[in-house]
């Protein structure tokens, strides 16, 4: 009785601070700085009581008693509401900041100007939509990081990892950029979040970006610089010898939200075999699309600035050229039994990609690519990819579709990182031998929607392109089955007629 | 016999012949899935329980609300017509051998060339007076759960009788949704004719700290009903009177046979079959809960009603009748559990009270957290025999290769912290254990 009152006042003071946030679309408060910290701390109040209170008390062990009875977590009314609010956040940052009070022309008003004194102190300058939403992300991760952990306390692996991602939001994508934003005051605008790689960041390569960076001074150089080592040398050691959750899990801020706030729906996604076939073209499709707006970019970059220009239009485009070529050859050489269907359709359109490159060269005018006009390259993936997959399906469906839709079905990112994980890394999960008892938590909790169970029952490993290392199929496995590891290629990928416990004589 | 004058040999008499197989658990679904992975031959799978196939040990987890109950079946509804395997629910009543004939409830029949009996198990009743009440149940067929969910409403306190593995998952399934657990427990620790007495304690403790009632060395007398023949209590040995509104039975399981009675099969406390899973009539076969082995391997039961035993019958058979006659040939023991929150493994054999010419015993438990590991191992000659560890994860393969081949404690201990399976960033013990080891052999060593 205590409990039940104590939870709903708590959740209560937490619906408070969140309704005097959502009040400052319509109020111009005088003090900012006082209701704004009001606010904050409310939400954060009621928060950390109410994780009290389902927590607290409990052993360490797995707590997802009732998660299909809730509506909240199962599409239920609660649930729908959520979805539809978020949805609606979303659209309105994207399409129509002026709903929440931001103004190109002059000084932006209500929820906008809300975050204004925050805004100051931080970067210097009044608060965009994009502030106030990198705010709020950033409190999101924090505040639903610390019950992630509360959840899962005793297993250390979601110990570190849900620290290492709420540090990596807070520092890297929210504090550091704000706090260069503010010294270098006159430098054009770049992204100054380091960890935020192309091709999720899929205009790292844009003209307008590549410009302002290398017009950045000394800092626009670095970034630059430390951007390109880490696609082409940092990205792919480390996920050679951790798997892609290095990133996904670890560092990347959407994987960061997913894990966290997201976490209540990941039982959502869907495990069908049909799903899953549309899973990889959709992700494949989506890395074919990075790839050639990303070319597209580049060499309207270089068409427009060939002072700035480290190349010329003939040797970047040589330099694709045999960028792919070998690549192509590395995968098919490497693992050619390892590649599915649709991988090997994806490597094919990228060869396809490379042919008409080389012809637009010779074909073309200065502005198009591939026969298209770059610019609408850009600003469809910005639109369809960058907002609308990212945005508002990837969060605002977390109550529908479960928490990792981008991540699954969109992310191109991930596809990277799945296709190497895939075929070249020592991360896998392991099978425990022949416990399985098939009942299929581990399929059920597994927000990339991948069957584990269907591996596990049959005592193989599991290595996936999609798996981002959650590691929360084997903390809900009964039986300790599963095991997140790095370890030699060998052998990874075990299969075998039988899991481990028959030793009978088969003459084969 | 070669796998090839073999195949040619049963193909002179049985190229078509239909395969039905009565049960659709575990062990009757890997036979099925094993037979068609080797032979196009025709199979059936009856079960009059559910469509298709579930995960008996997750029925749990549906009624504390952690999965729904498709959730629990392995494999799509799709598969089987993909499989070529046809799915049949109805009740058998009643087996016809000399016609190879298999009679439904409902009068219609079906004839078989081979017949797989899996037909699992059913819950032990004791005849207790008033075991037959309203809310008075077990927990094992899928409708069992449907009586849960529908008496459980309204419940407040609940009596768990049986202190085996299903008991406490129906303590911990009813104390998820907030009742007033008591827990009857016949003997005087939790299951220590299995766990040994340090490891039986700590989940004493722990069904305790989960606020369970737990009434060790307790029986239960009598169930007494209210006037609309609902359970309202019921009455201990020790002479206590629970009010309750609900009462489970888990005192074990035994072979679902009394159908077959008159069949003419060797039936003792199950279906008798010899090591290659052959009944004393031809083209009748049994495998997993409901098989009793004429001849049991040594230090093995009988009868095994265990998850990792059925579905070992299930591949084993599936190669007799597609390929090879293959003898039921389980690797060393293991088994594994979950005790509320503290996960158990077991490998090998490690005895609750082992005679000490035979096994000695190495022992570890951690200060204050849950978890421990015990060793066993021959006192003669040094030779590990088994382990039991409560909230560490145990790599299968290390264990199966360490007891299939001898190797001496040393070795294993020196290797222990490898074959940890925790997640990543766990804390081994290694050290901890490595000592008491070394403590304990030079005891050994001052002894010979």
């Amino acid at each position: 009785m205590m409990n039940l009152l104590k939870k709903q006042s708590s959740i209560g003071v937490g619906l408070l601070g969140l309704t005097l946030l959502l009040s400052a679309l319509f109020i111009a408060y005088d003090n900012k700085v006082l209701w704004l910290s009001v606010s904050f701390v409310l939400m954060t109040l009621g928060g950390l009581i109410y994780f009290q209170t389902i927590y607290g008390h409990q052993l360490s062990g797995i707590k997802n008693n009732g998660v299909w009875f809730s509506a909240l977590t199962t599409r239920g009314i609660t649930g729908w509401l959520l979805g539809m609010g978020l949805t609606a956040f979303y659209i309105a940052i994207y399409w129509f900041p002026e709903v929440l009070g931001f103004n190109t022309q002059g000084e932006s008003t209500g929820l906008v100007a809300f975050f204004d004194p925050l805004s100051l102190s931080l970067n210097g300058s009044p608060a965009t939509q994009w502030f106030m939403y990198g705010t709020l992300y950033t409190f999101a991760i924090i505040l639903f990081g610390v019950k992630f952990i509360w959840k899962y306390w005793g297993n250390r692996y979601q110990l570190f990892r849900t620290l290492s991602v709420v540090f990596f939001q807070l520092c890297f994508a929210f504090l550091i950029p704000e706090i260069l934003a503010k010294l270098n005051p006159e430098t054009p605008y770049f992204a100054k979040d380091l960890k935020n790689m192309w091709p999720l960041n899929y205009y790292f390569l844009d003209e307008w970006h590549l410009t302002n960076m290398l017009t950045g001074g000394n800092l626009g150089f670095f970034f630059l610089v430390f951007g390109l080592a880490m696609i082409f040398i940092g990205s792919p050691i480390l996920t050679y010898f951790y798997g892609k959750r290095w990133y996904c899990s670890w560092v990347c801020g959407c994987g960061g939200l997913a894990e966290t706030a997201g976490d209540p729906f990941r039982q959502l996604s869907s495990k069908k075999l049909s799903v899953w076939k549309l899973e990889r073209w959709m992700i494949h499709a989506v890395l074919v699309f990075v790839t050639v707006t990303t070319i597209a970019a580049i060499w309207y970059f270089i068409t427009q600035n060939p002072e700035l220009s480290l190349i010329s239009r003939t040797q970047f485009i040589s330099g694709v050229v045999v960028f792919i070529i070998a690549l192509m050859l590395i995968l098919f050489f490497w693992n050619k039994n390892g590649l599915e269907k649709d991988a090997k359709y994806t490597l094919i359109s990228l060869g396809s990609i490379l042919v008409l490159s080389l012809c637009v060269q010779g074909f073309s005018g200065q502005n198009n690519i591939l026969f298209l006009n770059s610019y609408s390259f850009q600003k469809w993936y910005g639109f369809g990819v960058g907002a609308a997959f990212s945005g508002v399906l990837g969060v605002g469906f977390y109550p529908f579709l479960g928490s990792r839709v981008w991540c699954r079905f969109g992310c191109p990112m991930a596809a990277i990182l799945g296709l190497q994980q895939r075929l070249f890394s020592r991360f896998r999960i392991t099978t425990n031998g022949g416990q399985c008892i098939s009942c299929g938590n581990c399929s059920a909790y597994c927000e990339m929607g991948i069957d584990v169970r269907a591996y596990a029952q049959r005592g193989e490993n599991i290595v996936r392109s999609s798996c981002v290392g959650c590691g929360i199929c084997s903390a809900v496995c009964p039986r300790g089955v599963l095991k997140l590891e790095n370890d030699g290629l060998e052998n990874r990928i075990n299969s075998t007629p039988y899991p481990l416990g028959n030793a009978m004589e088969v003459d084969a | 016999m070669s796998q090839k004058q073999y195949l040619s040999e049963m193909g002179k008499e049985s190229s078509n012949k239909a395969i039905v197989i009565l049960g659709n658990g575990v062990s009757g679904i890997t036979a099925a899935r094993h037979l068609r992975k080797n032979s196009a031959l025709p199979i059936t799978v009856i079960s009059e329980e559910s469509p298709y196939f579930f995960s008996r040990t997750a029925l749990m987890y549906v009624y504390m609300g952690h999965l729904k109950f498709e959730h629990t079946q392995p494999y799509e509804n799709t598969f089987w017509e993909q499989n070529n395997i046809e799915l049949v629910q109805k009740r058998v009543n009643q087996l016809d051998a000399e016609k190879q004939l298999l009679h439904f409830e409902d009068g219609s029949s079906l004839s078989y060339d081979r017949l797989v009996l899996a037909c699992g198990s059913k819950p032990n009743k004791l005849d207790w007076l008033g075991e037959d009440l309203k809310a008075v149940q077990g927990l094992y067929h899928k409708k069992d759960l449907d009586s849960l969910e529908a008496w459980t409403d309204s419940t407040q306190s609940a009596t768990v009788v049986g202190g085996g593995l299903i008991g406490i998952e129906l303590a911990e399934m009813l104390h998820s949704r907030g009742k007033k657990v008591h827990f009857l427990v016949r003997e005087s620790s939790f299951w220590n004719t299995v766990l040994p007495a340090e490891e039986s304690e700590l989940i004493n403790c722990h069904i305790r700290s989960h606020g369970i009632e737990l009434h060790l060395s307790t029986e239960l007398e009598s169930i007494q009903g209210d006037a609309n023949g609902r359970v309202a209590q019921v009455q201990t040995s020790k002479g206590a009177t629970l009010p309750c509104e609900w009462v489970g039975l888990a005192v074990g399981v035994s072979p679902n046979i009394d159908f077959l009675k008159g069949s003419g099969l060797d039936l003792g406390k199950g279906i008798r079959v010899n090591r290659f899973l052959e009944t004393n009539l031809p083209n009748i076969y049994a495998v997993g809960d409901c098989a009793e082995q004429l001849e049991p391997l040594p230090g093995r039961q009988a009868v095994e009603a265990v998850w990792y035993t059925g579905r070992i019958m299930g591949e084993t058979l599936a190669q007799t009748l597609t390929s090879v006659k293959t003898s039921y040939q389980p690797g060393p023991w293991f088994n594994s559990a979950k005790f509320f929150d503290i996960e158990y493994q077991t490998y090998g054999q490690v005895s609750p009270s082992p005679d000490s010419k035979k096994e000695a015993q190495v022992f570890w438990q951690h200060p204050h957290k849950n978890c421990s590991l015990r060793l066993s191992f021959d006192p003669q000659n040094l030779y590990f025999k088994g382990i039991v560890s409560l909230g560490i994860r145990l790599r299968h393969e290390y264990f199966d290769r360490w007891l299939c081949k001898p190797t001496l404690m040393n070795e294993v201990v020196k290797a222990l912290g490898q074959s940890f399976f925790d997640p990543e960033f766990s804390p081994t013990y290694q050290a901890e254990i490595q000592s008491k080891w070394e403590l304990k052999k030079s005891s050994f060593a001052l002894n010979q």
